[in-house]
């Protein structure tokens, strides 16, 4: 048996009945068909790997690499399989298996390096990166890179997905924003915003909206110092061991403010950080304070509806629907929320989406990396949203929102739908902004 | 082992290569079922037509080369486990609804479409399929037609071969044959329609059926109740049966699975009885608000110590809750289930259920007891871990011996999950030697090679027993 295979979770494989009621489910089983693309199949996958049946690199990576994460075969499973802790111990082995064989392109190491160590890390730097995006969108370069066609060439895609972002922020609005927001009116609770990566570069105003958003129910919201990435993105791509500095300086930040909820709006974010205590149950010294950490997470969305109604200004008469977040939706199983506070927008009408709970291929760099499964699940997930015929496209985490945008321009429904984050929506709904 | 090239290139010839998988990690994920045992096929071929599958089944016998259909791959009993390596085909993308006939009252579909798409669709022609094991939602319909499948329903509206009137079969020899019609009446000469359902994958591979719909009843209600004697819940059965209720459905639970669920996710059930039913009728709605009624009565006639009614909808979807939780909840002990469906006649529900805690005590295992006790179609489990090889051997003796209480008691190995490689060895004892001889000689009338699913139902020599260790 090699070191890879022992990190293996051979025991949670156990626990399969080999039912298949996760089949149905599956987004990349649908469209795929075929058993390696299953939950199930990747279960005995990694279970014959630990085994030493298969071998890691050979035939496990590849299947493992096609799951988006979403975990909504988690929620169907009857026999309460963890399948997060069996991927998450899957992307560990391959992730350390690869390193070893050095198996990936240069290319491919030096992005990842760059990405997972170099900008995520750091919030300034994405904010720098967010700058460049302002000036290339600002100044005709996007346009002249469209109409020239460079776009081609970049790897990956990029080009499809840059024409896909949002508008940036204009990078001067990063500056001067306050430690802490007083509530508007009697204060209910003491909140410590989690203003993520991209979140707080990208979507630099949606943070903004948001925490304007708990002040007008009464939240005191404080942006502890020291704050970083939540490390999702290392996790899923089997780098634990950065995943986890990233938890600890977390867990310090948010413990020194002293608030009665650590708040997200970022459904991928909120789950890594709901779960802290499971990366960090094998740290004694850790694994107290990770649990009492996770115990604090909540959504957005959450305390919104708990501590309203929000004070709404203006009618929003559209037709609206959403589309979960899978991890939002999946880990920490906020599922009404959302949709209640929607549902409370004066003026609009709230329609479901069908197959809302069912992920959209984004799965954090997913679209990237394996962009043709992503394109498919994508498409048919524009099918179920071109049949709402809504106007807005409510989504409540960055990923989400981007493969929507992208989602929506593949469709071709620019001219009658576009996609926001909850956030700006309800924000526009009490300011008229 | 492995398959000659030569052979490979002419299964992409009759496909296409994305039908066609041979890698190491696509075969290990189909040498599996929800039962026991790993079997690694040589490759996985995904056909899209009958005309496809006559031309592999042509290939597979000038070759001698098995070949094993398979659905969902939710057999309880090792029906799609390629035992002898060969062709695995997966018919799971052959899944058209292909047309539902009102006038008629009938639906042809492709072998591979799932239960519950099947049931979905009848419902929005306003219709009804009421075959459900509980694994529909991933089972294909060529699975059910093959294991005779049966649910809670089976008890009023019948199984999976009251359903089927028509069938289109690939024999293992590669010629596509049409069976039965379109009517619910034909009797033009023998059955074969009847034959082939329930044989496992066996006989031909079913590439399209012609179902049975019945108008969907327009009202239903149910309720629970709660015994003391475990005993009393089996005369309350027959007590039901004999006053002229059918139910449409009839459901045990005993203690244990009482308590499993309770442990699982508090569901409001009484932990210190010994057995609850749950019964619903269906049918025209004045009907059913007298059969209920009666049906109560007699429940309490028979020392039920309390009845409860579901008021609504909402009420009576979770009175079926707690039987829906059984099974997740039983396995939250040990992660191993062997999931039995010895069935006996209605009248020897209680000495069956006596015999079972007989084994249960003498063996010293987890045994659950639930299941569609109306048809006496009881569903012994067993829980354990598949790790404790001591465990699994008195797990397969304890087995054996329920299989053997079934028998005398004049009932069955098998009410639904089907024979496969896991019941065989036990095949004579129930069929005698003759009955099984006569079975043999249908198959190798029909499969000279012995090609088609290989290994299944008919024991190998010197086999006689289950074997659950790998
Ligand atoms: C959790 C769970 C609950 C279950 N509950 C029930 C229940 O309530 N009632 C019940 O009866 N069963 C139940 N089962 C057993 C199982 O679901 C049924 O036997 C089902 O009919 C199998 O269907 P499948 O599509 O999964 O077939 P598979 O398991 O793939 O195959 C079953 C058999 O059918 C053959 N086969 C498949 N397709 C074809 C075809 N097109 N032509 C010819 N042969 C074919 C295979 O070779 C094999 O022998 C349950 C199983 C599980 C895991
Ligand atoms: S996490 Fe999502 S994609 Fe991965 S196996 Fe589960 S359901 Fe499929
Ligand atoms: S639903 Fe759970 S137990 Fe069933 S096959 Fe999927 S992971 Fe395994």
């Amino acid at each position: 048996m090699n070191e890879w295979q022992k990190l293996l979770p051979h025991d949670e494989t156990f626990k399969c009945v080999k039912c298949g009621y996760c089949l149905p489910v599956c987004p990349t089983y649908k469209v795929l068909e075929k058993e390696s693309a299953s939950p199930r199949g990747r279960i005995a996958l990694v279970k014959a790997a630990a085994e030493g049946k298969i071998d890691v690199l050979q035939h496990l990576a590849g299947p493992i690499d096609l799951c988006l994460g979403c975990r909504v075969c988690e929620v169907a499973c009857p026999a309460e399989v963890k399948y997060g802790v069996i991927l998450e111990g899957a992307k560990q082995a391959i992730h350390g298996a690869k390193q070893e064989k050095k198996a990936e392109t240069p290319l491919f190491r030096w992005l990842e390096k760059l990405i997972f160590q170099w900008l995520f890390p750091y919030p300034g730097r994405l904010k720098a990166l967010s700058g460049i995006l302002w000036f290339y969108q600002k100044t005709g370069f996007a346009r002249l890179v469209e109409v020239l066609g460079f776009s081609r060439f970049l790897p990956y895609h990029l080009g499809e997905f840059a024409a896909a972002l949002p508008a940036a922020p204009f990078p001067l609005s990063f500056f001067g924003r306050k430690e802490r927001l007083a509530p508007r009116k009697g204060k209910k609770a003491r909140v410590a915003f989690f203003t993520g990566c991209i979140m707080d570069s990208l979507f630099f105003e949606t943070n903004r909206k948001s925490i304007e958003l708990l002040a007008a129910v009464g939240c005191e919201t404080i942006l502890p110092k020291g704050q970083t990435c939540c490390g999702a993105l290392h996790a899923h791509a089997g780098k634990i061991s950065q995943a986890k500095k990233l938890a600890k300086r977390n867990i310090e930040a948010f413990e020194r403010s002293g608030a009665d909820w650590v708040v997200t709006n970022a459904g991928g974010c909120g789950a890594m950080l709901a779960e802290y205590h499971h990366l960090l149950s094998d740290e004694p010294e850790w694994a107290k304070r990770a649990q009492a950490f996770a115990a604090k997470c909540r959504d957005l969305s959450t305390l919104l509806e708990e501590c309203g109604p929000l004070p709404f200004k203006k009618k929003i008469s559209c037709r609206i629907t959403y589309q979960d977040s899978c991890h939002l939706r999946n880990v920490q199983n906020v599922i009404s929320a959302p949709r209640k506070l929607l549902h409370s927008l004066p003026g609009a009408e709230v329609v479901e989406l069908c197959g809302a709970g069912e992920c959209c291929g984004s799965a954090g760099i997913y679209n990237l990396i394996q962009y043709e499964t992503s394109m498919k699940v994508l498409d048919r997930k524009m099918e179920a949203v071109r049949e709402t015929d809504a106007e807005i496209l409510v989504t409540s985490n960055p990923g989400c929102l981007l493969q929507m945008r992208l989602g929506i321009r593949r469709a071709g429904l620019e001219n009658r739908m576009k996609a926001v984050h909850l956030a700006d929506l309800l924000h526009e709904a009490c300011t008229g902004e | 082992m492995g398959l000659d090239p030569s052979i490979v290139k002419e299964l992409i010839r009759i496909t296409d290569e994305e039908r066609v998988l041979l890698s190491l990690d696509e075969r290990y994920t189909y040498a599996f079922d929800a039962s026991f045992g790993t079997y690694l096929p040589d490759v996985v071929v995904f056909p899209q037509s009958a005309t496809e599958i006559a031309e592999i089944m042509k290939l597979a016998n000038r070759e001698q080369i098995p070949v094993t259909p398979r659905g969902g791959g939710t057999s309880l009993s090792g029906g799609p486990l390629p035992v002898a390596g060969g062709i695995v085909l997966a018919m799971t993308r052959m899944n058209k609804l292909l047309r539902i006939d009102r006038d008629n009252l009938i639906a042809f579909v492709e072998p591979g479409i799932t239960t519950a798409e099947l049931q979905r669709e009848a419902e929005k022609a306003g219709l009804f399929y009421p075959p459900d094991p509980s694994s529909s939602n991933v089972s294909t319909i060529g699975g059910n037609l093959a294991e005779n499948s049966g649910g809670p329903h089976g008890l009023k509206y019948g199984v999976t071969k009251h359903y089927v009137i028509g069938l289109e079969v690939v024999t293992p020899q590669g010629e596509i044959i049409r069976t039965g019609g379109m009517t619910v009446k034909n009797v033009t000469g023998y059955d074969l329609t009847s034959l082939i359902v329930g044989s496992e994958g066996t006989l031909g591979i079913i590439t399209k059926a012609v179902l049975r719909l019945i108008p969907k009843p327009p009202a239903r209600k149910a309720l629970m109740a709660i015994f003391d004697e475990i005993v009393d819940s089996g005369r309350a059965i027959s007590g039901i049966l004999k006053n002229g209720i059918l139910p449409a459905k009839l459901e045990m639970m005993d203690q244990a699975s009482i308590r499993a669920v309770e442990n699982y996710q508090p569901s409001g059930l009484p932990l210190d009885a010994a057995a609850i039913l749950l019964l619903e009728v269906d049918g025209h709605p004045a009907a059913v608000d007298e059969e209920i009624r009666k049906a109560a009565q007699i429940c309490r006639q028979y020392a039920a110590r309390e009845v409860r009614l579901a008021a609504d909808e909402a009420e009576r979807a979770e009175l079926w809750k707690a039987r829906k939780l059984v099974s997740p909840a039983i396995s939250q002990v040990k992660p191993t289930k062997i999931s039995e469906d010895a069935t006996v006649p209605r009248s020897k529900i209680p000495e069956m259920l006596e015999r079972l805690r007989q084994i249960r005590e003498k063996y010293q295992l987890h045994l659950v007891v639930f299941g569609h006790a109306g048809d006496g179609n009881l569903h012994p489990n067993i829980i354990a871990d598949s790790r404790d090889r001591d465990e699994m051997k008195r797990v397969e003796e304890a087995v054996a011996e329920i299989f053997k209480a079934a028998v005398e008691l004049g009932g069955t190995l098998s009410g639904e999950h089907g024979i496969g490689t896991m019941k065989p060895a036990f095949m004579e004892m129930e069929l005698g030697s003759a009955g099984l001889d006569m079975m043999r000689r249908i198959k190798q009338a029909w499969d000279p090679n012995n090609i088609l699913n290989p290994f299944k139902i008919f024991p190998q020599p010197g086999q006689t027993r289950v074997v659950l260790t790998e």
